[in-house]
């Protein structure tokens, strides 16, 4: 090999090699040897991460009440991988359980992780937790979590708020931000707002040492992470008429829905049996929960959203208002009615009335032959070949006012109604062999057709509105921010100009002036309402009424369905009335007390169910 | 007289029990590194001291299979190999699979391999085999250009999979063409840079850096002073200065091109940010798992840092910690030392070799160990920012494991062949 002149160079190669070692040697020296910023965990100190749980979103009505707060609590926690050498049965003594159980808790957390806290005991009392607190430094691995549970003021509105309960293993497979105990919310608004009300966790990292004791936050708190509190909501409740409605319905089954026209706002949502949402918080819930399931007037099902039932009459109103839009119905178009509807052998029944009237006399006194003409004039308008043809115009202009399917309120279940297609009439007579006469009984609302009262009451808000209506929706606002939630800012036209209200408003009135709803007049307000008697084969008619108030610049629309109970006239009209001047007076006048006496006084539920 | 047989005590044991100590005492701390006290079956396959125990198996398989190679092979297939490995990196960018932001791996059934780590190899076997050349001196342009495009091509190969770190190894070979001839002023260049760019980001205002360039032009007229005072010399000084200053005032630009987690990460190394989640978090977690260890340790599988979790890549880029934390003072000086010891005793053997290709071979397997073992416990340490490379033989993973095994042991069967060349 050749003289190399560079041979030297190694000298600086091994240079930069045993610098770069000495260079860590000093690191490592100040590290671990010097500075004791690093070293603290030398004494055998353990890190221990405290969740710390946001505060749930707070809820509140329309006035500003506070309807759902939070109570503190607290859990016992263990992390088994530390609780090592415990005497089990002092423990066990602490907690009034016996060592079994004790090994069988200790059991399950060990199998969840030895590392990461489990909860050993839920929900202590103040009076426990403060008496456990003293002792658990003879209990390496437990230690105390404060957590919080629902509370509401008010025992109302239970099917809108829902409840919050532990998270399931669905849950957890669905979201990491969950771990085993969390608390989730199951339904009503506690289920859809759920991220919004949940906040997120935060971190506290504590320094612990052998014997159990905190030895203060790791670092000064630097690598903490803050929980932010769950977003407030700010419903459109009055959880005061919210309160009067359900007493009107005590002892009735039905439900009872109140919208604010001008903004889609659920001012009161009543379904009846309800409960108690205080039930359903804590260590009683899963034990009341039960209980409710098995109550046979099933209390926890949502009737105003979710359960349908024939609207009878009250569907009149929409069917005057698309025969006026298609032009095959005029304010001064008369039929004739002796005691009902008679066609070819068919017999639509009426109460006894003059022989001949016009639209707004037919809707003061419902006339059921006056509107199987409407309906047949729709369907079989000459316009359309064919009755199918004529159906589906028809079907298109209801499912234009949201019935029959969900307006998409924010609640996580919601009912659709029904309104039957043509191909299910195809199916049921063969096609082209139904017409306006097979499907007559639509005409009054009653048959194959279904409506839930939340869609009923919107019925009421678009006709106060002259043509629209604003999803109904029971948050105004999320957050703070005083922003509107833009969801449900929209308009949804109808399709109905608005020149055609006037006749249908101006009947409804003369049916709480004059017509089958008299027992709804309220001193100088005027009231426009619609009464319905929806025939139930299982027996009493239930009563239905939808109403607006006042005529002008509306402030309220409102559906009430009673079940078994008989005319509309009778307890759904009036039970309308009495929340409509609760809201709009603030009281019920001496005047008007013993009406009230009456609702409230009310047992229809029927006895066999009781 | 040429006899290609092996002849085992000609192998260098010093290097090969090193190398075996190494990975064992690695294996031990991915272990403790994954180590789960539910759970802790030693042959979990599932787990990554499972697997690295697979690794481990095939590596030595890897050397044993090498060292039976006929060493001239790699000589003349240099550039071939070179040009394998070349093609393999343009395969992963059109066909690769994303891991991280990084398009760097081929996933083959249940094995994912990096072929950005085997290229380090081969693009010191074709320096070695180009510089070897007889009329080849790194002392003129035309060479250091060349041997500069068979380090660079890989380099930007590697940066365009978004592979930072693999990208920097090859500066490295600086080492290798210093040996060769290069001035070793690159060096002094390269550390005013380095400087420079430092002092720079921390001085964010223009009228600091006005001050800083006002100093530099002080020093340069002082050097002046000494040196021979001629128009030449001060023209030079002069242009010195204007690059410098064109630097100064172009860092903070460069500095807002590269990636924002790269930023991040510089930032926190220069006490200019704190970022305790992100890239700080890591780094003083780091430090504080190294600290906790003090002069003894806390024990083989007693790592309480380890165990919560709170390091990231725990078992790969920050194993050193795992180290730091079990083994302590004397665990962690015990590697150190070993590292360095294994890089002396590369360039000795280099040094002994009659060939040059086995010499300059050696020198740039040393660089790219040298490299990966500063980058990555300075990283560890605290000392230089987050870059994500493993350390040689302990982090857990088959390619760089293999691909250290390939490196080095080419290398040793070079060596054994010393006494056969004439």
């Amino acid at each position: 090999m050749r003289k190399d002149k560079y041979a030297n160079r190694k000298y600086i190669v091994y240079g930069f090699f045993v610098f770069v070692g000495i260079i860590f040697l000093i690191r490592i020296f100040y590290l671990q040897l010097y500075s004791d910023e690093y070293a603290f965990a030398a004494e055998n100190n353990t890190l221990r991460n405290v969740v710390i749980y946001p505060p749930r979103g707070l809820v509140y009505d329309r006035k500003g009440k506070l309807i759902v707060y939070n109570e503190a609590v607290f859990d016992l926690m263990i992390i088994p991988g530390q609780a090592k050498s415990i005497d089990k049965i002092a423990m066990s003594n602490l907690l009034q359980i016996d060592t079994t159980e004790y090994n069988k808790r200790f059991a399950k957390a060990r199998k969840y992780s030895s590392r990461k806290a489990s909860i050993f005991e839920k929900q202590l009392s103040k009076k426990k937790t403060a008496f456990l607190q003293e002792k658990l430094f003879k209990f390496p691995g437990f230690f105390v979590q404060a957590r919080t549970l629902r509370k509401y003021p008010y025992a109302n509105a239970a099917h809108l708020l829902g409840f919050v309960g532990e998270v399931n293993q669905r849950d957890l497979k669905k979201d990491k931000f969950y771990v085993a105990g969390d608390y989730i919310g199951k339904s009503g608004i506690e289920k859809f707002y759920e991220k919004s009300l949940r906040g997120q966790k935060g971190v506290q990292k504590l320094m612990v040492d052998v014997y159990n004791r905190e030895k203060g936050a790791f670092h000064n708190g630097k690598f903490d992470v803050e929980a932010v509190n769950g977003k407030s909501l700010h419903t459109g409740l009055d959880i005061q008429l919210q309160a009067y409605g359900e007493k009107l319905m005590q002892n009735k089954i039905g439900a009872i829905v109140a919208i604010e026209p001008s903004t889609g706002e659920i001012i009161a949502m009543v379904s009846s049996p309800s409960y108690d949402p205080n039930l359903l918080v804590g260590r009683v819930r899963s034990k009341n929960y039960t209980r409710l399931l098995r109550n046979p007037l099933k209390p926890l099902i949502s009737r105003a959203v979710i359960s349908s039932y024939p609207p009878g009459s009250t569907f009149k109103l929409a069917q005057a208002l698309i025969a006026e839009q298609e032009g095959v119905l005029f304010p001064s178009t008369h039929y004739v009615c002796h005691d009902g509807f008679t066609y070819k052998g068919l017999h639509v029944g009426c109460h006894h009335h003059k022989p001949s009237i016009d639209l707004e006399e037919s809707i003061e006194i419902s006339c059921n032959a006056y509107f199987c003409n409407v309906y047949r004039s729709i369907i079989d308008n000459p316009k359309f070949s064919s009755a199918e043809m004529g159906f589906r115009q028809w079907r298109k202009y209801i499912m234009n006012m949201g019935f029959g399917r969900k307006f998409g309120i924010d609640l996580p279940y919601e009912g659709k109604g029904n309104i039957p297609t043509p191909e299910y009439y195809d199916k049921y007579y063969h096609r082209g062999h139904w017409n306006a006469i097979t499907t007559i009984s639509l005409a009054i609302g009653q048959g194959e057709i279904l409506e839930t009262p939340l869609q009923l009451a919107n019925q009421a808000a678009f006709i106060a509105n002259e043509g629209f209506y604003y999803t109904p929706h029971i948050v105004a606002m999320v957050g703070d921010s005083g922003l509107r939630n833009a969801k449900f800012a929209e308009k949804h036209y109808v399709g109905i100009d608005k020149k055609y209200f006037r006749p249908v408003i101006n009947g409804m009135e003369r049916v709480v002036e004059n017509g089958t709803a008299k027992l709804a007049q309220i001193d100088s307000v005027i009231v426009c309402g619609k009464t319905g008697t929806a025939q139930n084969p299982h027996g009493k008619n239930h009563s239905v009424f939808i109403a607006f108030a006042p005529r002008e610049n509306p402030q309220i629309a409102i559906a009430v369905f009673v079940e078994n109970s008989g005319y509309g006239g009778t307890w759904a009209a009036p039970i309308a009335s009495l929340m409509i001047e609760r809201h709009l007076k603030g009281h019920i006048p001496q005047k008007r007390k013993w009406l009230e006496k009456r609702m409230l006084e009310g047992n229809l539920i029927p006895k066999n169910e009781k | 007289m040429r006899n290609n047989r092996l002849v085992w005590r000609d192998l260098d044991w010093v290097m090969i029990s090193i190398y075996l100590l190494m990975m064992f005492f690695g294996w031990l701390n991915i272990y403790s590194a994954v180590y789960n006290p539910d759970n802790h079956a030693l042959f979990n396959f599932s787990l990554r001291y499972g697997k690295q125990m697979i690794w481990i198996g095939a590596a030595i398989i890897i050397a044993l299979g090498i060292l039976l190679i006929d060493p001239k092979f790699f000589n003349q297939f240099a550039y071939l190999i070179y040009g394998i490995h070349l093609l393999s990196l343009v395969f992963v960018l059109l066909f690769g699979k994303e891991v991280a932001g990084s398009k760097s791996w081929f996933q083959i059934g249940s094995l994912a391999i990096q072929p950005a780590e085997f290229v380090k190899y081969a693009t010191a076997l074709a320096l070695a085999h180009y510089l070897s050349q007889l009329d080849v001196k790194v002392n003129n342009i035309k060479t250091t250009i060349i041997a500069g495009i068979i380090i660079l091509i890989p380099a930007a190969l590697i940066l365009l999979q978004n592979d930072t770190g693999s990208a920097l190894v090859y500066v490295s070979f600086i080492f290798v063409l210093y040996r060769r001839g290069l001035s070793g002023n690159i060096f002094v260049i390269g550390f005013v840079f380095v400087f420079l760019a430092i002092l720079a980001l921390l001085l964010q205002s223009i009228a600091q850096k006005l001050i800083l360039l006002g100093i530099l032009f002080l020093i340069l007229s002082v050097l002046y002073y000494f040196m021979r005072r001629n128009i030449s010399n001060a023209l030079k000084l002069l242009a010195v200065f204007v690059v410098l200053s064109g630097f100064v005032f172009s860092v903070d630009y460069a500095f807002s091109k590269l990636q924002a987690h790269q930023q991040v990460r510089i930032k926190v190394l220069l006490n200019m940010e704190q970022d305790l989640h992100g890239a700080g978090y890591n780094v003083y977690q780091s430090k504080i798992a190294i600290g906790s260890g003090g002069f003894k340790g806390k024990g083989y599988l007693q790592g309480t840092q380890t165990k919560f979790k709170f390091v990231p890549e725990q078992s790969t880029d920050f194993i050193f910690c795992t180290v730091g934390e079990e083994w302590g003072f004397l665990g962690s000086a015990a590697v150190i030392i070993l590292f360095v010891f294994l890089l002396i005793r590369i360039i000795q053997v280099a040094e002994r070799q009659r060939s040059t290709f086995a010499q300059i071979y050696g020198y740039g397997v040393a660089s790219i160990l040298f490299f990966h073992f500063t980058i990555n416990i300075g990283m560890v340490l605290g000392l230089i920012p987050v870059i994500g490379i493993p350390l040689p033989f302990f982090s857990y993973g088959g390619s760089s494991l293999w691909a250290f095994t390939i490196l080095l042991f080419i290398f040793i069967r070079q060596d054994a062949e010393r006494m056969k060349l004439l």
